[in-house]
C-alpha cells in the first residue's frame, strides 16, 4: 500500500460507483471513494442516515459495489459492532457465510450529526468494547441532509438554519466539539484526520485504519457547497485551506505501549517546520457564505479574532502533543 | 421422542439455557430488570466456553438491537433480551429489524413501562411493540419459555416468514420463579434448529442470498419512497400471514422431537362452556385453576389461552369460541383513550363479521404487577355469568383489583 501511486489507485475497483445523486462538488463521495480504495479485500460498509445514504441508495438503485447496510441515524457504530461480532463468531466456529474470510474490513460512515451528537453513545460503546472496525466521520459541520442545522461539529460563528446569523446573535455561539480528542481518550489503536485535498494521505491512513487491530477512527473534513455557501467547484480549495490555516490540522495518533503517540502529516508538518507558511484563518472563512456576516455589512474583527485565537490554541496543543 | 432431563429453571434461565443449546453466533444485550438473569446466565456460558457465541455487552438497548441487526444482516443468528424501558428504547430498531426481514430472536421479560417507574409485570411494553412487525409469542410457564426460545428460530427463519420473533414471559411471575422444565439434549436442539438458511433475492448485482455478501453485494436499508415503500410493506403484511402456515409446521416438527406442541391458542374446557375467559401469559394459569374450581361447583366455565398474539390467529379463535355465549378478555395493558385493552380490541374486531358472536367484555388487570388472585378471577367469572343472565354487557371495560 505504501508504494501505491495515484495511477494505480485509479485502477483499483470502485466501491462506490458514479451515477449517485449527491450534489455537484460534494466532498462526501470523494472521501468515501478514497477511503474504500484502500480496502484489503472482503468489506462490509454501514452508513448512518444522512446525505451519503439517501443519495446513493434510492430504491431500486444503488451506487454500492460492496455490501452495504443502513438502519438508522445514531447507530452506525452499533451496526458495525454486530457485523464484526458475526464475522468473529463465524471464524471461531469455522462455519457460516463469513467464516472463510481471513480479513473483513468493516467500515462505518457517519456524518457529524450521527457522530458528535446522536451517535456519540453508540460510538463510545463500540470503541470501549474494542471492535475491529473503521469509523469514518464525514464532517460537513451541520445537519446537511435535513437542511443545514447546527450540530456539535459546527464551528463557532457559522450561520446555519438553527444558528442563524441574526441581528443580535452572530451565528453559532459554541465551539466545535473536539471529537478526535474524545475518541483518542478511549485508548483506541488508530485515529487520523483526513482531507480529500491530499488523496494519497487519505488512502494511506485508510489502509492504516483497516490494518489496525481494534477500532480505528478517521475524521474527514468534508466541505459542503450547499451548506457552507461556496461555489461547488471550490470544494477542494476550501478543503485545502482548512488544513493550510490549521483550522483542520492533519495528523495521526497511534497507541504505543498504552500511550497515544501523535504524528503530524505532510501538509501540517510543513507548517510546523515553517510557521510563517500558516495562512490566516480569515482566508478560509471569507470563502464561505456561512461566515459572510463576519465580513459584511461590517467587519467583525472581534469574532474573526476569536476564531483565530481558537485555531492558534488548538494548533499549539497539537504541536505540544507531537513534541 | 428423545430422552429429556428435568431441570429446575426460572423463566429467564429457561430462555438462557435454550439459547445456549441453540448456540447463536451473536448475543448483544443490555441488563434490565427482570430480564437480567438471561444476560447473566448467558455471560456465564460464554465465560465457561460452553458456547461459540460472540457476546456483545452493549451500552444500551438501542445498540443491542442495532448490533443484532448488523449481525443478522451479515448472516449470523442473533439473540437479545430486554424488558419495559429497554424495549421502548429499542422501538425505532424493532420496526427496522422486521422491515429488513431479519429473523432475530428476542426474549421480553414483560414489565410495566415507566412512568411511574415500576419493575413488575404487565404487558405495556410488548403491547407497545405489537405493530412493529415482530411475531409475538406469550408464555404461561418456564416450559413454554424454553420451548418457544427454540421454536422461534425455525419460525422466524422459515422461508415464507423471515421475520423477527419476540418470546414474551411475564416479569418475576415467570422470569424469577423456578419451575420444572423438561429439557432436550444440546444435540437434539442443534439438530432441530439446524443452520440458518437464507432466501434468494434479486439484488442490483443479480441473484443472491439475503445477507451482506462480499461476493454479491446487496444494498440493505436503502431510501425507499412513494414508488416502492408500500409494496415492501405489503411483503411484510403477507409474511405475517404466512407465519400462520409456518408456525404449525414448525410446531409439528418440534412435537416429534419433544413430545410437546403448542397451537396458536390453548382451549380448556371450552366444549360446553357458557362463560369463558381469554388472555395472555401467566395469568392464564390462575384462570385454569379457577375454571377447575368453578367446574367442581357446577359452573360451566372455560378458557382460551392465547399463545400467539402476532400474527393474530383470528380463525382459530372464532372456531374455538364456537357457541360459547359470553367471552371475557383479560388485558394486562391499558391503551389510553382506546375503547378497551389491546387484546379486547382484537377479539371484538375478529367477531364483528361473525353471525354468531359472544357477548364480549374486557377486564384490565395486573398493571404494574398488581396481583391477580383466584378470588379476582372468580369475580370476573361472576361478571360474565351476570352478562349471561342479563343477555347484555352493562360495562364493556372493567378494571380488576384497583382501588376505587
Amino acid at each position: 500500500m505504501s508504494d501505491l501511486t495515484l495511477r494505480e489507485a485509479a485502477k483499483r475497483p470502485e466501491a462506490i460507483a458514479p451515477g449517485h445523486r449527491l450534489c455537484a462538488g460534494c466532498d462526501e463521495t470523494l472521501i468515501a471513494r478514497m477511503v474504500l480504495k484502500a480496502i484489503r479485500g472482503p468489506t462490509i460498509v454501514t452508513s448512518a442516515t444522512g446525505c451519503l445514504e439517501v443519495a446513493t441508495t434510492i430504491f431500486p438503485f444503488s451506487a454500492w459495489n460492496v455490501p452495504w447496510i443502513h438502519t438508522a441515524f445514531e447507530n452506525a457504530a452499533a451496526n458495525a459492532s454486530g457485523i464484526e461480532a458475526a464475522w468473529k463468531a463465524m471464524r471461531r466456529k469455522g462455519k457460516g457465510p463469513l467464516a472463510k474470510y481471513e480479513t473483513l474490513d468493516v467500515v462505518a460512515f457517519a456524518g457529524d450529526g450521527g457522530t458528535y451528537d446522536i451517535g456519540l453513545q453508540a460510538l463510545s460503546g463500540a470503541l470501549e468494547r474494542g471492535h475491529d472496525f473503521t469509523y469514518v466521520l464525514i464532517d460537513n459541520e451541520a445537519y446537511m441532509n435535513t437542511g443545514i442545522q447546527r450540530s456539535g461539529g459546527t464551528p463557532f460563528a457559522a450561520s446555519t438554519t438553527t444558528s442563524p446569523a441574526g441581528k443580535v446573535i452572530p451565528g453559532k455561539r459554541e465551539w466545535k466539539k473536539p471529537i478526535a480528542d474524545i475518541v483518542i481518550a478511549h485508548g483506541v489503536p488508530y485515529v487520523a484526520t483526513i482531507n480529500a485535498a491530499w488523496p494519497m494521505d487519505v488512502m494511506r491512513k485508510a489502509r492504516m485504519a483497516f490494518e489496525a487491530e481494534g477500532p480505528a477512527f478517521l475524521h474527514a473534513i468534508v466541505p459542503c457547497a450547499r451548506g457552507w455557501r461556496y461555489p461547488p467547484e471550490k470544494t477542494i480549495e476550501v478543503s485545502r485551506l482548512a488544513t493550510q490555516t490549521c483550522f483542520f490540522p492533519l495528523y495521526e495518533c497511534r497507541l504505543e505501549e498504552g500511550r497515544p503517540v501523535y504524528q503530524l502529516s505532510g501538509p501540517s508538518t510543513a507548517i510546523a517546520r515553517r510557521p510563517e507558511s500558516k495562512k490566516p484563518v480569515e482566508e478560509y472563512l471569507q470563502m464561505q457564505g456561512r461566515f459572510r456576516h463576519l465580513f459584511r455589512p461590517e467587519r467583525r474583527d472581534d469574532l474573526i479574532g476569536s476564531i483565530q485565537e481558537w485555531v492558534d490554541l488548538r494548533w499549539q496543543m497539537i504541536l505540544e502533543k507531537v513534541g | 421422542m428423545n430422552e429429556q432431563i428435568l431441570m429446575g429453571l426460572n423463566g429467564d434461565e429457561a430462555a438462557a439455557y435454550s439459547t445456549k443449546q441453540v448456540n447463536p453466533d451473536v448475543v448483544a444485550a443490555y441488563p434490565i430488570t427482570p430480564q437480567t438473569i438471561i444476560v447473566e446466565r448467558f455471560s456465564e456460558y460464554v465465560a465457561d466456553g460452553e458456547v461459540d457465541t460472540e457476546f456483545v455487552a452493549v451500552e444500551s438497548e438501542h445498540s443491542a438491537l442495532s448490533s443484532c441487526i448488523g449481525a443478522a444482516a451479515a448472516g449470523a443468528r442473533a439473540f437479545t433480551a430486554t424488558a419495559a424501558n429497554g424495549l421502548a428504547l429499542m422501538w425505532e430498531m424493532t420496526y427496522i429489524a422486521s422491515s429488513l426481514r431479519l429473523p432475530i430472536v428476542m426474549a421480553i421479560a414483560n414489565r410495566a413501562l415507566s412512568g411511574p417507574i415500576n419493575i413488575h409485570n404487565d404487558h405495556s411494553d410488548s403491547m407497545g411493540a405489537r405493530d412493529s412487525g415482530w411475531i409475538q409469542i406469550y408464555c404461561e410457564n418456564s416450559q413454554e419459555v424454553y420451548d418457544a426460545c427454540i421454536e422461534a428460530w425455525r419460525i422466524g427463519e422459515h422461508p415464507l416468514v423471515q421475520l423477527p420473533v419476540m418470546v414474551c414471559l411475564d416479569g418475576f411471575t415467570l422470569s424469577h420463579t423456578m419451575e420444572n422444565v423438561l429439557t432436550l439434549s444440546d444435540e437434539v436442539v442443534r439438530d432441530f434448529v439446524g443452520e440458518r438458511k437464507f432466501i434468494v433475492v434479486e439484488g442490483h448485482k443479480g441473484e443472491t442470498e439475503l445477507r451482506l455478501n462480499p461476493e454479491v453485494p446487496l444494498t440493505m436499508g436503502p431510501l425507499d419512497l412513494q414508488d416502492y415503500y408500500f409494496e415492501h410493506k405489503m411483503q411484510q403484511i403477507e409474511a405475517m400471514q404466512q407465519a400462520l402456515k409456518a408456525i404449525p409446521e414448525v410446531d409439528a416438527e418440534y412435537a416429534k422431537v419433544s413430545g410437546r406442541s403448542y397451537g396458536f391458542l390453548y382451549p380448556y374446557k371450552m366444549e360446553d362452556a357458557e362463560v369463558a375467559l381469554t388472555g395472555l401469559g401467566s395469568t392464564m394459569g390462575t384462570v385454569r385453576y379457577v375454571v377447575d374450581q368453578l367446574r367442581s361447583e357446577g359452573v360451566k366455565a372455560g378458557m382460551i389461552k392465547m399463545r400467539l398474539f402476532r400474527p393474530f390467529p383470528a380463525e382459530e379463535l372464532v372456531e374455538t369460541v364456537g357457541e360459547v355465549p359470553v367471552l371475557g378478555v383479560l388485558d394486562k395493558a391499558a391503551s389510553f383513550g382506546a375503547p378497551g385493552g389491546p387484546l379486547y380490541e382484537e377479539v371484538k374486531s375478529v367477531f364483528y363479521d361473525e353471525d354468531k358472536k359472544p357477548f364480549i367484555a374486557d377486564f384490565i388487570h395486573g398493571l404494574g404487577g398488581r396481583d391477580t388472585s383466584p378470588r379476582m378471577i372468580r369475580g370476573v367469572f361472576e361478571s360474565l355469568m351476570e352478562i349471561r343472565g342479563k343477555e347484555e354487557v352493562p360495562q364493556k371495560v372493567s378494571y380488576v383489583g384497583v382501588r376505587g
